[in-house]
């Protein structure tokens, strides 16, 4: 049995989790929101971070009912995210790991998507799009690894529409994403946008100039509620082509949909379609635990120590660029 | 060309075999998908079709074999094209016949060099085929008869190199598409074939010989789009 702590801050969510052997004991955390137009930057970010952390891992505690000397292992993010960001939680782990005498353990925050999902819905070895605010991946596991089999070539899906959201001055509270969702339930009239798929990879980038470069223009014609609407199912047409191409080339009948865009319910339903198409069953989770959290590293931190992966202190240290693919998956043979 | 007996059904299209105007022939027809637009599927099956049509009938100009274009329906979102009865896929046939021994190694050598050589021609002749992948490839043997069977065609590699799915080509000159279509062609060796890790260098050698026509620039962009690649896992 191994209780687990994991600490995330690799963007703008500061979460802290503690699990017991896929139990989830605590799942407390912040999100930092910008002004409406508005992005959220690495200084800031850390600065929020650093003002939120004790008091997340004060209730993250509190809500566990543990003491610190009943947990097994200290995870925290090691990478891949914004620097400063990653840093805070690192060093706070690392903090506690030293205090509390406990083995510390870095952990890749796509890995942690993935087996949060794979733990939440029962889903067996399903093809997996991760889709957040700087990651678009499609993903399958073979031989010990989580291989990326299609990815953005440029920027993230929620990078793009956070971004758009910016353009229409919507509100980043809760979250840029969510606001668009909802704008989008009212858009009637479609605006067809380009479509951008090459092999399995997809460009989101030349979508979003199109839609910055024109705005003015547009909204003569269109109302903010369709600009969305175009944009959602434009992008999210594209992002479940490639899964299902991946499913194809795999023989894979379970999605797992994971990440921050992951939430979306246009998007979700849209891959229910395809699945039922195809005779396949699609998985997803809320926004308590398809938005980055603690848990996710607390759990995916949790399989790895019990299966034996071990971190010297001295490589307790962050990496911005962090590819799912460099994880050797010790706890899965099949 | 009644009885289509149906073959597969992939991600997008389902194939059928008939026989018309005598010979034998593929449909690939074009379903549609119930998951986005109305709109935006009608697009999308309208300029796949169209990119498919276009860029088979350039490569005959760029001396790259492909199946031979029967007919167009966009009615029925339907392109009918040469069935290849003794083909194997370049993804099937490393899969099975691809054990450790010598001479296999050898034709894969040979294949390399052939895919190298093939892409080459397309990008000399601004076709992006937009979806390079082992599985975008055939292997059909030459001068096949009654005595010899696929595999011993494929041994003493008197073979032909069919590039098929055209759905996602289309025509550019730039050097970033160029770059673009090596890097998805490198993705998917390595997602498919990660047993096989020198099989992009390979064809990457053969690409570079084949011309010396603008292969800096090409090989520059191809860098660039790979490193923006790989940047990608950041934040989320």
């Amino acid at each position: 049995m191994v209780i687990a702590i994991g600490f995330e801050g690799s963007a703008n969510k500061l979460g802290v989790g503690i699990v017991r052997d896929g139990e989830i004991l605590a799942n407390c955390r912040r999100t930092y929101i910008t002004p409406p137009g508005e992005g959220f930057l690495p200084r800031e970010t850390a600065e929020h971070h650093q003002q939120n952390i004790h008091e997340v891992l004060q209730e993250a505690l509190d809500q566990s009912g543990l003491s610190p000397q009943q947990i097994d292992v200290v995870c925290y993010t090691k990478g891949p995210g914004m620097g400063a960001p990653l840093m805070v939680c690192a060093i706070v782990a690392r903090t506690c790991a030293k205090l509390w005498n406990k083995p510390i353990l870095g952990v890749n925050h796509c890995v942690g998507h993935i087996e949060m999902g794979r733990l939440i819905t029962k889903a067996n070895n399903p093809t997996v799009l991760y889709v957040s605010g700087g990651n678009t991946q499609v993903i399958a596991y073979s031989r010990q690894r989580y291989r990326i089999f299609g990815e953005t070539i440029d920027i993230a899906v929620g990078n793009c529409l956070d971004r758009f959201a910016r353009v229409l001055k919507l509100s980043n509270a809760p979250s840029p994403g969510y606001n668009i969702e909802q704008a989008a339930k009212k858009g009637i009239k479609y605006l067809q946008l380009p479509y951008c798929v090459k092999g399995m990879d997809v460009s989101f980038s030349g979508i979003l100039s199109y839609m910055e470069d024109k705005i003015e223009e547009l909204l003569k014609e269109y109302t903010p509620e369709d600009l969305c609407y175009s944009l959602q199912e434009t992008l999210f047409a594209m992002l479940v082509e490639i899964t299902e191409r991946a499913m194809a080339h795999c023989g894979s009948d379970e999605v797992l949909i994971v990440g921050g865009v992951g939430c979306n319910e246009r998007l979700q339903e849209m891959m229910g379609v395809m699945c039922a198409e195809r005779g396949a069953k699609v998985f997803a989770t809320d926004e308590r635990f398809c938005i980055d959290n603690g848990v996710m590293i607390a759990y995916a931190g949790a399989l790895a120590h019990e299966s034996g992966t071990r971190m010297e202190f001295k490589d307790a240290t962050i990496t911005q660029r962090y590819r799912t693919d460099d994880v050797l998956v010790t706890w899965r043979n099949d | 060309m009644n009885d289509l007996k149906i073959l597969k059904q992939g991600a997008e299209a389902k194939l059928y075999i008939c026989k018309y105007l005598g010979k034998s022939t593929l449909i690939k027809e074009r379903f549609q998908k119930r998951y986005r637009h109305p709109d935006l599927d009608k697009s999308i099956t309208k300029e796949r079709i169209r990119n498919e049509a276009r860029s088979i009938v350039r490569c005959k100009t760029a001396d790259v074999k492909t199946p031979a274009l029967y007919l167009v329906d966009f009615q029925r979102r339907r392109i009918y094209m040469q069935h290849f009865e003794h083909s194997i896929t370049v993804k099937d046939y490393i899969i099975q016949h691809a054990t450790k021994n010598a001479e296999i190694t050898q034709n894969l050598d040979e294949i390399c060099k052939m895919i190298g050589i093939t892409v080459r021609k397309l990008h000399e002749n601004n076709i992006i085929h937009g979806d390079l992948t082992t599985s975008n490839m055939l292997l059909v043997p030459k001068n096949l008869n009654n005595e010899t069977t696929e595999e011993k065609c494929l041994e003493k590699e008197r073979f032909d190199l069919v590039m098929i799915d055209f759905g996602l080509s289309f025509i550019d000159s730039s050097t970033e598409d160029k770059g673009v279509d090596l890097y998805v062609l490198e993705r998917a060796l390595i997602s498919t074939h990660n047993d096989y890790p020198d099989l992009f260098s390979k064809i990457l050698d053969a690409y570079k010989n084949h011309s010396k026509n603008n292969i800096k620039e090409i090989l520059s962009k191809f860098e660039e789009v790979r490193a923006r690649g790989r940047k990608r896992t950041m934040v989320g």
